[in-house]
C-alpha cells in the first residue's frame, strides 16, 4: 500500500449528499478480477452521456459537460470534497480503487458510510471528516477560486487552505500508523499467530460444533 | 454491573486480543465467499505466498453474475464468465467448498448460508457483501467487508476492528393485516434515515419483531445496511432454534443439545444499556413504497410523492429534487397512480419460500397487466426453487404471465443479463433504489413481495390491504 504523508492537491467539489458506491463505480465494472483500471469509470453514469460497458474505449464516449468532474478547471484533482454519508451502499472495495485510479488521494466530507470508510484506509485513500460548517466553507472557496488547492498533512492531522486557514481532523491512531507507514494489516495480524491459535483452542472446547475438522 | 447487549456478548466471545489503540483482533467463525469481491483477495494471497488459515470456515457460491435463464450453455458474457471461472478455480486450488452454478444448492450467498445451517446463532459471519447483515437474524454478528478484509480473513481467520456503538430499534404491537417484514424495515429506514445506524450495531427487538418468522427477520436484518448499520441482529428464540434443526451444516446429536444450550444466552440482558434507541408502533405501519433514489425516500402506498419545497434542509431538498428528476415523478402524485413496466421478485431481501408464497397468493388465478413488459420471479436458491415447484407456485406465476427463473442476484443489481432499460420503471422486492442500480437509467421502487405481485396484476401500485 502506498504511504500517505502530505498532499497538496486540486480540489474537486461534488456537491451532493449520500453518494452511493453504485454511483462511484457501477456494477458492470465489478466483473473485473483486477484492482486497477477503474479510473475511467469513476462516476460513470454521471460522467458520460452514453451507457458504458467493460472493454470499451472510454476516451471515445460522449462526456457530460455539466458534470463537475468534466469541467477543465478540475482536471487533475487529487482531493474530493463532498457531503454527508459518502460511500453508502455496497461493500465494494472497487469504490476506493476507482477513486485512487482516477487520481484522488483524499476525500473530505462531514461523514462517511462505515464500510467505505474502512475500505479506504486499506488502500491508502484518506477519508477526512470535517465539521459541516468547515465543509460548507471549503465548497464556497473551491467554487469561487479556480485552481483552488488544499494541503493535507496527516502527521499533524490538518487541512490547510491557500489563505493559511487550518482545520484539524480526527483519525484513529492505528489507521494513521498504517497509512503513514504504508503497512499491510495481514502482516501485523500475523505477529499474533500464537494468540489466534490459543483462542481457537479455547473455542473448540466451548463450541465444538463450530469446527468440522 | 450493567447488563450486556446481544452485540456486546457476541463481540466479547470473539475477541482474540485487545490492541493498545482500542481496536480488537476479532475471530471469524464463518466466511462466505462469492465471485465478485474475492478474486483480488485470492490474487493477494498468491502474491504474498500465504495459505488459508482455516479451510472449513469458508463456503463459496456464485450468485451475482449467473444467468437466470437456461444455463446449459454457460455464461455468454465473457467478462462475467471469467469471474465465475476464477472463483471455481480459486475454490479448487484452496480446497474451499463451493456450490457452483450447476450445483442444486447454488443460490444467493445470504439465502444459502442459513438454508444449509452454515451460518448459526452465536457465530461471527462475514462476506464481501454489505447484505451479510442478513445473518444477524439468528443472533449472529454478521457484517459485510471489503476485499482487503476478505483477504485478511482468508489468511488469518480474524479482522482488526473497532467496536461499534449499540443501537436498539424496537417495534411493538401486533402486525396489521397485509403488513410484512419488508414494510416494517422500510418504515424503520424512513424513520431513522440511511445514515441513522452509521457507526452502530443495530438490534431489532420488540413484540412485532418476535412475531416475525425467521425468514421475515432475515428481511429486516438484510436492510440494516440501508440504515447505515454494518450489522443488524435479533435475539435467539425457539423459532430460531427450530429453524436450524436438521440442516446439513448444523450440529446434530449431542453437539446439537450443547449448541442449543449455549444459544439460550444470545439475547440482550434486561438491564443492558444502548447508546441509541428508537421505537416504532406496528399499528402505524402501512404497506411501503419508495419514491426516490435512496431507501429512506419511502412513503405509505396510500400517500403521495413528497414535495421538496416543504423540505427545510437545503442539501436534503436538492437531493429530493435530483431524485424526482431521475425518477420522472411530480410532487403530489398519488403512489397508486404510478404506472410500471417491470416487476422483480427476488434478491437476498425477498427470495425465500415465504416471499414466493406471499406473492403467489396475490397472483393466483389472475394475469399480469398489459403494460407490464416483464414480470419475473427469481428464487433465492436452487432448494427454494425446488420447494416452490413442489408447492406448485411456479405454475401459479407462469399462468399469470410471470417468468420463472433460476436462482441468483439477478436484477437486484443487474450484473447479469437481467436489467432495466433506460427509463423503465420497476416494482422490485430488492433493497436498493439507487440511480442505475437495476440498469442505467432504470427507475426502481422498493416494495414487499405481496405489493410487487399486486402491482404486476394492476399495472400500477395498489394497496394489498384492499385485496383481502
Amino acid at each position: 500500500m502506498e504511504k500517505f504523508e502530505t498532499l497538496t492537491g486540486l480540489v474537486l467539489p461534488l456537491d451532493r449528499a449520500n453518494v452511493d458506491t453504485d454511483a462511484i463505480i457501477a456494477k458492470q465494472y465489478l466483473k473485473s478480477i483486477k484492482r486497477t483500471g477503474f479510473g475511467p469509470n469513476l462516476f460513470d453514469d454521471w460522467r458520460y452521456l452514453d451507457p458504458g460497458e467493460p472493454g470499451m474505449d472510454h476516451s471515445q464516449r460522449r462526456i457530460n459537460p455539466d458534470f463537475i468532474l468534466n469541467q477543465p478547471r478540475y482536471r487533475g484533482a487529487q482531493i474530493l470534497l463532498t457531503r454527508d454519508n459518502f460511500g453508502c451502499g455496497s461493500s465494494r472495495e472497487h469504490a476506493p480503487w476507482a477513486l485512487l485510479d482516477y487520481g484522488i488521494r483524499a476525500v473530505i466530507a462531514p461523514s462517511y458510510a462505515d464500510i467505505f470508510y474502512n475500505n479506504s484506509f486499506k488502500n491508502g485513500l484518506l477519508p477526512i471528516v470535517l465539521e459541516r460548517e468547515a465543509v460548507e466553507r471549503l465548497f464556497r472557496e473551491t467554487e469561487a477560486t479556480p485552481g483552488y488547492r488544499l494541503t493535507v498533512d496527516l502527521a499533524s492531522q490538518k487541512v490547510t487552505t491557500p489563505s493559511g486557514m487550518e482545520f484539524k481532523f480526527e483519525i484513529d491512531a492505528f489507521r494513521k500508523h498504517c497509512l503513514v507507514n504504508g503497512l499491510d494489516d495481514i502482516g501485523l495480524t500475523m505477529q499474533h499467530v500464537d494468540e489466534i491459535k490459543a483462542y481457537e483452542g479455547r473455542r473448540r472446547k466451548q463450541a465444538p460444533w463450530l469446527f468440522s475438522e | 454491573m450493567a447488563g450486556k447487549t446481544l452485540y456486546d456478548k457476541l463481540w466479547d466471545a470473539h475477541v482474540v486480543r485487545h490492541n493498545d489503540d482500542g481496536t480488537c483482533l476479532l475471530y471469524i467463525d464463518r466466511h462466505l465467499v462469492h465471485e465478485v469481491t474475492s478474486p483480488q483477495a485470492f490474487e493477494g494471497l498468491r502474491l504474498a505466498g500465504r495459505k488459508l488459515w482455516r479451510v472449513d470456515a469458508n463456503l463459496a457460491t456464485t450468485d451475482h453474475n449467473v444467468p437466470t435463464t437456461d444455463r446449459s450453455h454457460g455464461i455468454v458474457d465473457p467478462v462475467s464468465r471469467l469471474q465465475v471461472e476464477t472463483l471455481d478455480q480459486n475454490c479448487h486450488d484452496y480446497g474451499i467448498t463451493e456450490f457452483s452454478m450447476s450445483d442444486a444448492r447454488q443460490g444467493i450467498v445470504h439465502v444459502i448460508g442459513p438454508e444449509q445451517g452454515a451460518t448459526l446463532p452465536g457465530m461471527t459471519v462475514v462476506c464481501g457483501d454489505s447484505h451479510t447483515s442478513t445473518h444477524g437474524a439468528f443472533g449472529a454478528l454478521a457484517f459485510g467487508i471489503g476485499t482487503s478484509e476478505v483477504e485478511h480473513v482468508l489468511a488469518t481467520q480474524c479482522l482488526i476492528l473497532k467496536k461499534a456503538k449499540n443501537m436498539r430499534v424496537r417495534v411493538e404491537g401486533k402486525i396489521p393485516p397485509g403488513i410484512t417484514a419488508k414494510d416494517i424495515v422500510l418504515a424503520i429506514i424512513g424513520e431513522i434515515g440511511t445514515a441513522g445506524g452509521t457507526g452502530h450495531a443495530v438490534e431489532f427487538a420488540g413484540s412485532t419483531i418476535r412475531q416475525l418468522s425467521v425468514e421475515g427477520r432475515m428481511t429486516v436484518c438484510n436492510m440494516a445496511i440501508e440504515a447505515g448499520a454494518r450489522a443488524g441482529m435479533i435475539a435467539v428464540d425457539d423459532k430460531t432454534i427450530k429453524y436450524f434443526h436438521g440442516r446439513p451444516y448444523a450440529p446434530a446429536g449431542e453437539l446439537w443439545e450443547q449448541a442449543v444450550a449455549a444459544w439460550q444466552d444470545l439475547r440482550s440482558d434486561p438491564e443492558a444499556k444502548f447508546d441509541k434507541e428508537v421505537t416504532l408502533n406496528a399499528a402505524d405501519i402501512k404497506p411501503q413504497v419508495t419514491w426516490g433514489t435512496s431507501p429512506e425516500m419511502v412513503v405509505p402506498v396510500d400517500g403521495v410523492v413528497p414535495d421538496p419545497d416543504r423540505e427545510f434542509d437545503s442539501i436534503k431538498r436538492e437531493g429530493m429534487q435530483r431524485a424526482l428528476k431521475y425518477m420522472d415523478l411530480k410532487p403530489g402524485t398519488p403512489m397508486r397512480d404510478i404506472m410500471l413496466d417491470k416487476i422483480f421478485i427476488g434478491s437476498c431481501t425477498n427470495s425465500r419460500i415465504e416471499d414466493l408464497r406471499a406473492a403467489a397468493t396475490v397472483v393466483k388465478g389472475k394475469k399480469i397487466a398489459k403494460n407490464i413488459r416483464l414480470a419475473m420471479v427469481v428464487p433465492g436458491s436452487g432448494l427454494v426453487k425446488v420447494q416452490a415447484e413442489k408447492e406448485g407456485l411456479d405454475k401459479i406465476f407462469l399462468e399469470a404471465g410471470f417468468e420463472w427463473r433460476a436462482p441468483g442476484c439477478s436484477m437486484c443489481l443487474a450484473m447479469n443479463a437481467d436489467r432495466l432499460e433506460f427509463g423503465e420503471r420497476c416494482a422490485s422486492t430488492s433493497n436498493r433504489n439507487f440511480e442505475g442500480r437495476q440498469g442505467a437509467g432504470g427507475r426502481s421502487h422498493l416494495v414487499s413481495p405481496a405489493m410487487a405481485a399486486a402491482a404486476a396484476i394492476a399495472g400500477h401500485f395498489v394497496d394489498v390491504r384492499e385485496l383481502h
